[in-house]
Parts: structure tokens; C-alpha cells; sequence
């Protein structure tokens, strides 16, 4: 009944075509990444080679993958960093000033 | 040389057969040698749409196998002088046919006919395997529900692994009013998620049963919603550029509820 007049004054509880939608998109990064399985390897790769730049990076002990949690996907990259590099300040900035 | 076009969905039940049985009606009705192949072995379900079901003497398999000449197991249509009919074999399954058997079938039927429209079994085994193998084009029907979306989007993912042409969507028995009421997926919703091209949405419509109970195609009645959008489809199949009906926009009724805040 209370259904009824939520729908009847238009305050549509939740409509039910988010919530499919939603439910959709979620279980389609879960599919997608399990259909092509170099995905992942391939972000990886350009992972290690971006971060590269920045930092030298354990590029064994790297680990990429996707969770779910609370309705959410994320990206979760867990990358052991050996040391920064100190080269990048100075090409970012003119070593003096004048 | 014509066009080899495969109907397919991943998921069972959204009206794949009604599609090709539609849209083979259609192409042949704007004038196009068109034929039918039901590749769904063991399931076959293309005949009794098309009400041809009492015609059968050879199928398939008995091409594929040399029992008789492929001209043998070709059923003409009732209705259309252009349109014909390759029924699948009752009695056996998916395996009784090979890749390699498809490719050469559709080589030599697309030197007769302008249009093979394919109508591809559910699952994505052999069956489907077997079905795209010797198409270039890829119609994938779905229905504004999450399995069949996801199914479809599965589905285009191996059509993209085969290198076929990149395929075009068919949104199956679309409720308007309930996309209207915000309970169902809308026709922007299932083309961002799936990202491919759309060649037509076709509304639920309950005629489309009655003209199954009858064996004839729902695009031969006038009156017929289903009917106009699969007319739609087969003219856009012939490159033809048709604008999209608005299923979505609802009756002059409605939309007055809605500017009221009554919708």
C-alpha cells in the first residue's frame, strides 16, 4: 500500500531500471576481465612501464587485480617500491635559475 | 555474391527465430532471393514459425553429408516466390556438422541468394561456432533484461574475436510504458553498456504470438507494431537510412500526464 502511494505521488522508491543497470555494469567488469585474461597482464605491463619513470619498482612483486566491494569495483595494485628516482626533479624544473 | 548474415544473442528466448523468420520475410517482400538456415540442430524451430513445417523431406545435414543435392533440401515459401527455407535436422546435434561444412554451404549458397540470414542456436559452443563461421555480418538480438544484455555482451566479445564486421544490435519486446514508469532498461541505457551500433528496436506486441500460433510472419500484417519495426530493420539492412521510432516518447495522453506531473 505504502508502494502504492509512493508510486501514485511519483517519489518512485529506487526505480528498479537503476538498480538493474547497476547490477549490470558491475557483473560486466567481472566478465569482461575474465573473457580476455591478457587484460590485466597488459595493464600490468603498462603499469610497470609508466611507473618506471617515476620509481624503481620491484617489478616482480607486483600485483594487479580487480575486487568488489560495496557495490563497487576497484582497481587494486599493490606495487613494492625500491627507491625513488632522483633524476626526475631536474628535468621537471631548469637546475638554475637565472 | 550476397551477404551472409548471422542471427545471434548468447541467451535462449529472445527471439532470435522470430527475428530471422521476420527479417527474411522482409528482405524477400522488397524484392531480394533470400534464404533462411535454421543451424539449430537438433532444436529446430525456423520451420514452424515460417508455418513450413509439413514441407520437410531433406535438410542440413543430408547437404552436408551428400544424400541430396542442396537445391533438394531447399523448401520455397508459401507466400514469397523469392524467399527459401534450409531446415535443421531434428534427430541429430550440434557435432553432426563442421566448421569447414558451413564455410563451403554459405559459399555456395550466397552464389544463389542475395541475402543467407543465419539463424544461430543459443549457448556459445559448437553450435554458435558452427553458425558464424561462414558469416561476414552479425545481428545480435537482446532484451531489456540484465541476463539477456549480458549474454549479448559476451557474445559481441567472441564476434570481435572471430574479426567479423563489427555487429548491429536488435532490441527485443521493448515496453514503453514500463521504460516510461523507469522499471525497465531504455534503449541509451543497453547502447552505452554494449557500445555498438543499433539497426532497430522492436516493441513487445502481442500479435507477434498470434502470428506464430499461425505460422506466419508478424511483418506480413499491417496493423502489427512488431510488424513496422521489422519492416524498419529490413529496409536499414538494404542500407536504406529510416529514422528510429520513438517507442520511448508514449501517447499524446501520457505525455500531457507527464508535463502535469501526473506521469
Amino acid at each position: 500500500m505504502l508502494e502504492f502511494l509512493l508510486r501514485f505521488f511519483g517519489r518512485d522508491t529506487a526505480s528498479s531500471k537503476k538498480v538493474a543497470k547497476e547490477r549490470l555494469r558491475l557483473v560486466l567488469v567481472h566478465d569482461r576481465a575474465g573473457v580476455s585474461p591478457h587484460l590485466l597482464e597488459s595493464l600490468k605491463n603498462d603499469l610497470i612501464k609508466v611507473i618506471s619513470e617515476y620509481l624503481d619498482i620491484d617489478t616482480d612483486g607486483l600485483e594487479v587485480s580487480l575486487t568488489h566491494e560495496n557495490d563497487a569495483v576497484a582497481l587494486v595494485a599493490n606495487i613494492p617500491v625500491l627507491r625513488v628516482k632522483r633524476t626526475f626533479k631536474s628535468i621537471q624544473e631548469p637546475a638554475f635559475k637565472v | 555474391m550476397g551477404e551472409v548474415i548471422v542471427i545471434t544473442s548468447g541467451k535462449g528466448g529472445v527471439g532470435k527465430t522470430t527475428t530471422t523468420a521476420n527479417l527474411g520475410t522482409g528482405l524477400a517482400s522488397l524484392g531480394k532471393k533470400v534464404v533462411l538456415v535454421d543451424t539449430d540442430i537438433g532444436l529446430r524451430n525456423l520451420d514452424v514459425v515460417m508455418g513450413l513445417e509439413n514441407r520437410i523431406v531433406y535438410d542440413l545435414i543430408d547437404v552436408v553429408e551428400g544424400r541430396c543435392r542442396l537445391k533438394q533440401a531447399l523448401i520455397k515459401d508459401k507466400r514469397l516466390e523469392n524467399l527459401y527455407l534450409l531446415p535443421a535436422n531434428q534427430t541429430r546435434d550440434k557435432t553432426a556438422v563442421s566448421r569447414q561444412q558451413m564455410i563451403d554451404l554459405t559459399s555456395q549458397l550466397r552464389e544463389e541468394f542475395e541475402f543467407v540470414l543465419i539463424d544461430c542456436p543459443a549457448g556459445i559452443e559448437m553450435g554458435f561456432k558452427n553458425a558464424i563461421a561462414g558469416a561476414e555480418k552479425a545481428l545480435v538480438v537482446t532484451t531489456p533484461e540484465v541476463a539477456a544484455v549480458r549474454d549479448a555482451d559476451r557474445i559481441i566479445g567472441l564476434l570481435e574475436a572471430a574479426e567479423m564486421e563489427p555487429p548491429r544490435l536488435i532490441i527485443n519486446r521493448l515496453r514503453p510504458e514500463m521504460v516510461r514508469k523507469g522499471d525497465m532498461m531504455d534503449i541509451e541505457d543497453m547502447l552505452e553498456i554494449l557500445a555498438i551500433d543499433l539497426i532497430g528496436v522492436v516493441p513487445e506486441d502481442q500479435y507477434i504470438v498470434i502470428s506464430t500460433n499461425r505460422g506466419e510472419p508478424a511483418i506480413l500484417d499491417k496493423h502489427s507494431r512488431a510488424g513496422q519495426a521489422y519492416r524498419n530493420i529490413s529496409r536499414r539492412l538494404l542500407g536504406e537510412e529510416i529514422p528510429f521510432i520513438n517507442w520511448e516518447a508514449g501517447s499524446f495522453m501520457s505525455r500531457i500526464k507527464k508535463l502535469m506531473g501526473l506521469g
